[in-house]
């Protein structure tokens, strides 16, 4: 909420010419969440400061805005949030909207000034930045600042808690003042990393006139894109498009920023689509079930396929099978083609009739989903009421998560997993239901085996004994 | 002229054009039953004369009436039905729902049909079609019985007709009880006349000594269930006894598959010799004719279901499903003497049966017999009670409407039995369970109320509840959602006891209990004796003795390990409770601290960080205020709004640092009963607070480490002076960092004023505390006035609806009602819970 800008150029306070701020006179601005005010700590020849603080209405943010009357994101977070503190993407705003004539590297008073690079000192406070320091300095440094981020504690109260999401930032350098303003103007909110309104086409824009001349240099430039443009991906293209269009240099750099904790753990899910697929072709069904969908990876190609007659994919979230409708673009296929699926919402610890009467069902990286002790009601479901021919079920093997590099002991794949069972430990779940429900199972690996811990994944695949 | 037509029919209105059938529905019939060709003729095309609509017409006429009947009532079809091929029709559609067709002709002549059609200007039709008609009529008039009418009648004076409805043969519905219904004899007369003896019955006995008839003090009425002969010592024993009881009117039975076929056999039919029926026909070898006769003739008329006590009692050899109670038809009767089977024979050759009472969901108890078990388990609110008597195990009666289940030994093996005796599907198996449960919008009716839950909601409550809560064998509630109270007006308050007080004043309530507010997290406890009374009650089987869930039903930890050691410390502390409630488990309302223990990440994530921005960006920002104020610029008010606001800042980190401390195990942890909700057999909601928590102080005293005393105040609303002590106790408890308190009205959770359910309970939070929900800066006069617009209505509507499907969770449970029945209530509190509401209230 609060950034200041000083320097030491003689005489110091010509600041305020470019600035079009009296170092005098106090201001305040109406501006989206807040007013701003922009003042001047210290103004002597030798060196002048000036401050811009954005003064939050947390009342006023908190409102649904227009259009927006009955949000669906009904949380507390909406009301008791660091917007009123941090240095955000309101606080961008509110420079873009103090400084406009600065910005763009105008002045009438001193001309002459804005072209030349002056010694400056920028200060910014509670600045949310996702990555850590690491991030600041990759985002400040290439452009020739001298960077100091200090974190912030969480709570001192409990030392255990750790640093918070918020440093404490310096930049000392010389630029010229419209490149420090614009360097801010983009690279702030990419700290943030969470944009207080939606983005749209002219963000893109925005983010293209502010980068002028740097960004499309910037060793980090992906990184840079698609944040600002709050990871919308069509849009982060158009705008990478663009860059490279005004860019001779057409370089590929491979981001450097971390990879995210979730997206490592996440299981391979390509090699267990195959598998699942030669095993269905091998059992001659024509009526399958995929149960636990989610967004339709197994139902695209299941649906490519003409031998699936009829198909079906099943899943608790709602969310998913909107998503999965989307994917396979149901509204658009063929009447014939659309008879083929059905998308339905089930739950594989309730009993559903609908699922009743199929040749195969198929729960690809479903079951380590739910609680362990929530399993025998999944299997009286599956294979007690829906009871198909063939069932196919996929989970990963914790064995070999030591061959995962990065996944900490004792760390399941994926945050949601329950449970992941070792080679024997699978065999034997699958020896015990199948012998409960009728059913001969047969284990098989999936990906490569490694001698000492197996395959990735595994695979059992279940047919009614005879 | 009289008819006498049953109550539950498809009546067939048949005439030419011009008889007079519209006229007859409107004079004998209600409007709503009477569906007339010509107006499905309208609906469908605009026209009731455009022949070329007829085939669309009649299907819309046929749809309707299925759903009229599937209902159970009654259709009148005024159409001409005088061709045969629009006739069998309506019989297929009354026998695919199993009511009986009856037919009406209106035998009008026709030159009075045909005056009566020329005097319309809608028909156009010439008299040769009439003629037609009435040449199909004469042709079938004599056929009628023959094509499956039931009963035909025929008017020629349709002005002088009485109607008589008949009531089915299975209706009892007006003998109420209380009933001794017993289980499958099969020809075991001694340990009948034991079993009888057993539950206070007086035998009378003929000069022989046979027993002929049997009568009970207080006058309760036997039923038995069928298959009284067969296999056992002595069946004829068994007739003479039952057909004594039945003609003198102390016993109803209905027949079983053992019964049907001996009458086949004693008329003459061929039957196979099998199973126990030669023991049976030897035994009556020693009989008279006559009483052979006798037994031929009661057989026969025997009915092969009974409904009694209002509907409530559903007794059939084999049960019964729903759609068929009180239907008459060939496969009803099929259903009620051997039930539904698969189609498929098990090893021993057996017909497999169709589990049906997996599938039950109707509200009528059904009792039967047929399958032998070890033991009676109750399915959704049916029962088998054939524990194989006659295979050397027992036989057994069910005391209705008192549920109790008495039982006599077989005195020996009487006859081998095919295979051994296998128990039932266990009462408690989630694998009843079934998604049409709970899914779609749903209209649930409780003695609470009728609510909607709409499939929206009940789509969001999936995810959560099989994805993340606990089994649904323990979720035996779910605790409402709580409303502040109106909101207050003094200066720096947004809630204040004052309008809690005044709340529950309006409605009604004289006396209220004020519980301290403790900081944590609501937990309900489910503690049994032991595993496996947990597995014998519950039907879980993992090992747990219980559970303890968040008031959306998730695991409180994820650890079982600790929830077994939290229920360990419980158990322990409740131990003469479980003998005092004679039960074998408890339902406990709880709060479980520290807040962090369940909230840490969200404290950290949210709470914790907004404390840190402000941390680094206010004594920065005043530094710099105060520097420009050192240059003469003038900033003042700026400073001292920005100096409240990082003491603000301070105070909401104050506010959650309290709710805030290190555990370790169950090391730091604190649990703060404050209800016994339930125990077995009973919910507790109807007991007034002082119960609830003189027994809560009893389980604190005997283990003050782990749980955790809820300080009150109980207050009656017209007495000034507890009203300010309260208030003072509130603004002390709040002063030193305490969430606030809870105002429940004094009698309990049942507690009606002026015969309206009254809120449960009212949270009245403190100053500090809602600095949390409502941001820092909220006490400042400028917010404050806005945030005091604010709307309780919705909150409270869902706070009530929420209520009243917990308090019939817990009747159900006490009940012991089906899973199905609670796990529907508990659902859909947590389907009413994703509906959007300002999460500050």
């Amino acid at each position: 909420m609060l950034l200041t800008i000083s320097t030491t150029h003689s005489p110091a306070t010509d600041l305020g010419f470019l600035l079009v701020k009296h170092p005098d006179r106090p201001q305040s601005v109406e501006t989206t969440g807040g007013t701003a005010y922009v003042w001047y700590p210290e103004a002597t020849p030798a060196r002048c400061t000036v401050a811009l603080l954005l003064d939050v209405d947390p009342v006023e943010l908190a409102r649904p805005s227009k259009g927006q009357r009955s949000p669906d994101n009904f949380s507390l977070g909406r009301y008791v949030n660091d917007r009123p503190y941090a240095a955000s993407s309101l606080l961008t705003v509110a420079l873009g909207k103090v400084f406009r004539s600065a910005l763009k590297g105008a002045s009438r008073d001193r001309p002459e000034l804005v072209d030349v690079a002056l010694p400056l000192e920028i200060e910014v406070s509670a600045l949310p930045c996702r990555g850590g320091v690491k991030v600041v300095e990759q985002l400040f440094a290439p452009l020739g600042w001298a960077v100091t981020a200090t974190p912030v504690p969480l709570d001192p109260a409990f030392p255990d808690w750790g640093d918070s999401r918020y440093v404490q930032l310096r930049l000392t350098g010389r630029r010229k003042l419209a490149e420090a303003l614009n360097h801010l103007y983009v690279l702030l909110p990419v700290l943030d990393d969470a944009k207080h309104y939606w983005v749209s086409e002219d963000e893109v824009d925005k983010l293209l006139r502010a980068g002028e001349g740097w960004l499309a240099g910037h060793p980090v430039k992906e990184l840079i894109t698609r944040r600002y443009l709050a990871n919308r991906r069509s849009l982060a293209l158009s705008a990478l498009e663009r860059l490279q269009a005004a860019s001779d240099e057409l370089e590929t750099t491979d981001e450097p920023e971390e990879v995210d904790e979730s997206e490592r753990k996440k299981p391979l899910v390509k090699l267990p689509t195959e598998a699942v697929l030669a095993a269905l072709a091998e059992s001659g069904a024509a009526r399958v079930l995929d149960l636990g969908c989610g967004p339709g990876t197994l139902l695209l190609e299941l649906m490519a396929d003409r031998r699936y007659i009829e198909i079906v994919g099943a899943d608790v979230s709602s969310a998913s099978l909107r998503i999965a409708e989307r994917r396979l673009k149901l509204d658009r296929l063929p009447e014939r083609q659309r008879g083929r699926i059905k998308l339905v919402q089930s739950a594989l610890t309730y009993h559903d009739d609908r699922l009743k009467g199929y040749d195969a069902a198929v729960l690809m990286e479903v079951i380590e989903h739910l609680d362990e002790v929530r399993l025998p009601a999944l299997e009286r479901a599956v294979f007690g009421h829906a009871n198909p021919a063939t069932v196919i079920v996929t989970t990963p093997n914790v064995e070999y998560n030591v061959r995962y590099e990065g996944l900490a002991h004792e760390h399941l794949r994926h945050d949601d997993h329950r449970f992941e069972w070792t080679r024997a430990q699978f065999a034997a779940w699958a020896a015990r239901v199948a012998e409960a429900y009728g059913y001969d199972a047969h284990i098989r690996p999936v990906g490569d085996v490694d001698p000492e811990v197996g395959s990735p994944t595994q695979l059992a695949f279940f047919r009614k004994a005879a | 002229m009289n008819l006498d037509i049953p109550e539950l029919s498809l009546i067939a209105l048949v005439g030419i054009s011009g008889s007079g059938k519209s006229t007859f529905a409107r004079r004998y019939f209600k409007p709503t039953e009477v569906l007339s060709s010509d107006a499905f003729r309208a609906m469908v095309a605009d026209d009731e004369n455009d022949q070329s609509a007829s085939k669309d017409a009649f299907e819309a006429l046929h749809h309707v009436a299925g759903i009229r009947l599937r209902a159970g009532r009654r259709v009148v079809v005024d159409a001409t039905n005088v061709q045969q091929h629009a006739r069998a029709e309506l019989v297929k559609l009354a026998r695919e729902h199993d009511v009986l067709p009856v037919a009406i002709v209106l035998d009008t002549p026709e030159p009075i049909a045909w005056e009566r059609t020329q005097a319309r200007q809608d028909r156009t039709f010439g008299r040769q079609v009439l003629r037609s008609q009435q040449q199909n009529l004469r042709r079938s008039l004599r056929n009628l019985g023959r094509e499956g009418f039931r009963k035909v009648h025929v008017v020629t004076d349709p002005g002088d007709v009485t109607i008589t409805y008949e009531r089915a043969w299975n209706d009892k519905r007006e003998i109420t009880g209380p009933f001794d219904i017993i289980g499958d004899v099969h020809g075991c007369r001694s340990e009948l006349e034991t079993l009888l003896t057993k539950l206070g019955w007086a035998i009378e006995r003929d000069e022989a000594g046979r027993p002929v008839n049997a009568t009970h003090p207080e006058g309760r009425l036997a039923v038995f269930v069928g298959d009284l002969v067969d296999r056992g010592p002595d069946s004829p024993g068994v007739l003479r006894l039952v057909m004594g009881m039945t003609a003198a009117g102390t016993a109803l039975c209905v027949p079983g598959n053992h019964e049907q076929k001996l009458l086949r056999k004693l008329r003459g039919r061929k039957v196979s010799v099998t199973h126990g029926l030669a023991e049976t026909l030897s035994q009556l070898e020693a009989e008279t004719p006559e009483f052979i006769e006798s037994a031929a003739t009661w057989i026969d008329g025997l009915v092969s279901h009974l409904r009694l006590d209002g509907g409530r009692l559903v007794v059939a050899h084999a049960g019964l499903k729903e759609e068929f109670h009180g239907r008459a038809s060939g496969r009803v009767r099929a259903f009620c003497l051997y039930g539904e089977t698969t189609g498929e024979t098990d090893e021993y050759g057996l017909p497999v049966r169709y589990p049906w009472a997996n599938d039950y969901r109707g509200s009528a108890m059904v009792v039967y017999g047929h399958v032998p078990t070890p033991k009676p388990e109750w399915v959704n609110n049916t029962i088998c009670l054939d524990t194989g008597c006659v295979f050397g195990g027992h036989l057994t009666a069910l005391r209705y409407p008192e549920k109790d289940l008495v039982s006599v030994p077989a005195e020996r093996m009487h006859y081998e039995p095919v295979k051994p005796l296998v128990p039932a599907t266990p009462a408690r198996d989630d694998a009843t369970l079934n998604l049409a449960d709970v899914t779609g919008r749903r209209h649930i009716r409780t003695d609470y109320g009728a609510l909607t839950v709409d499939a929206e909601n009940a789509a969001a409550a999936l995810e959560v509840m099989s994805r993340f809560a606990v089994d649904p064998r323990y979720l035996l509630w779910l605790p409402p959602t709580m409303s502040p109270p109106s909101t207050s007006t003094l200066e720096g308050y947004l809630e204040y006891p004052t309008e809690a007080f005044a709340d529950y004043r309006a409605v009604g309530v004289e006396r209220v209990v004020c519980e301290e507010k403790h900081m944590g997290s609501r937990a309900v406890v489910l503690v049994c004796r032991d595993a496996a009374s947990a597995a014998g009650r519950f039907g879980v089987d993992d090992g747990s003795s219980g559970t303890v869930y968040t008031r959306t039903g998730r695991p409180f930890f994820t650890d079982a390990e600790l929830t077994e050691a939290l229920l360990a410390r419980v158990r322990a502390a409740a131990d003469p409770l479980f003998d005092e409630l004679a039960t074998d488990w408890l339902l406990l309302d709880c709060e479980l601290l520290p807040w962090s223990a369940k909230a840490g990440a969200l404290i950290k994530g949210q709470y914790a960080a907004v404390g840190a921005a402000a941390r680094a960006a206010l004594p920065t920002a005043l530094s710099a205020l105060d520097a420009g104020i050192g240059r003469g610029l003038d900033l003042s008010e700026l400073r001292a709004r920005t100096a409240a606001r990082a003491a603000n800042a301070g105070a909401f980190t104050e506010a959650y640092r309290r709710y805030c401390w290190p555990i370790d195990g169950l090391d730091g942890i604190q649990l703060a009963p404050f209800m016994i909700l339930a125990s077995e057999g009973a919910s507790h909601t109807a007991r007034d607070h002082g119960w609830h928590l003189a027994l809560c102080d009893r389980l604190v005293a005997a283990d003050p480490d782990l749980l955790r005393r809820t300080d009150r105040r109980i207050v009656d609303l017209g007495d000034e002076t507890a009203i300010k002590e309260a208030t003072e106790w509130w603004l002390e408890l709040t002063g030193a960092g305490g969430e606030g308190m809870v105002i429940k009205p004094y009698n309990g959770l049942q507690h009606r004023a002026k015969g309206k359910p009254v809120q449960p309970g009212i949270k009245c939070r403190g100053r500090e505390y809602l600095r949390i929900i409502y941001g820092p800066d909220y006490t400042e006069p400028r917010h404050l006035e806005r945030l005091r617009d604010r709307g309780l209505q919705r909150k409270r509507g869902l706070a009530l609806r929420e209520h009243g499907l917990g308090l019939a969770a817990l009747d159900a449970v006490a009940a012991g009602e089906p899973l199905w029945r609670v796990h529907e209530l508990v659902f859909a509190v947590l389907a009413l819970e994703s509906e959007p509401t300002d999460p500050r209230l």
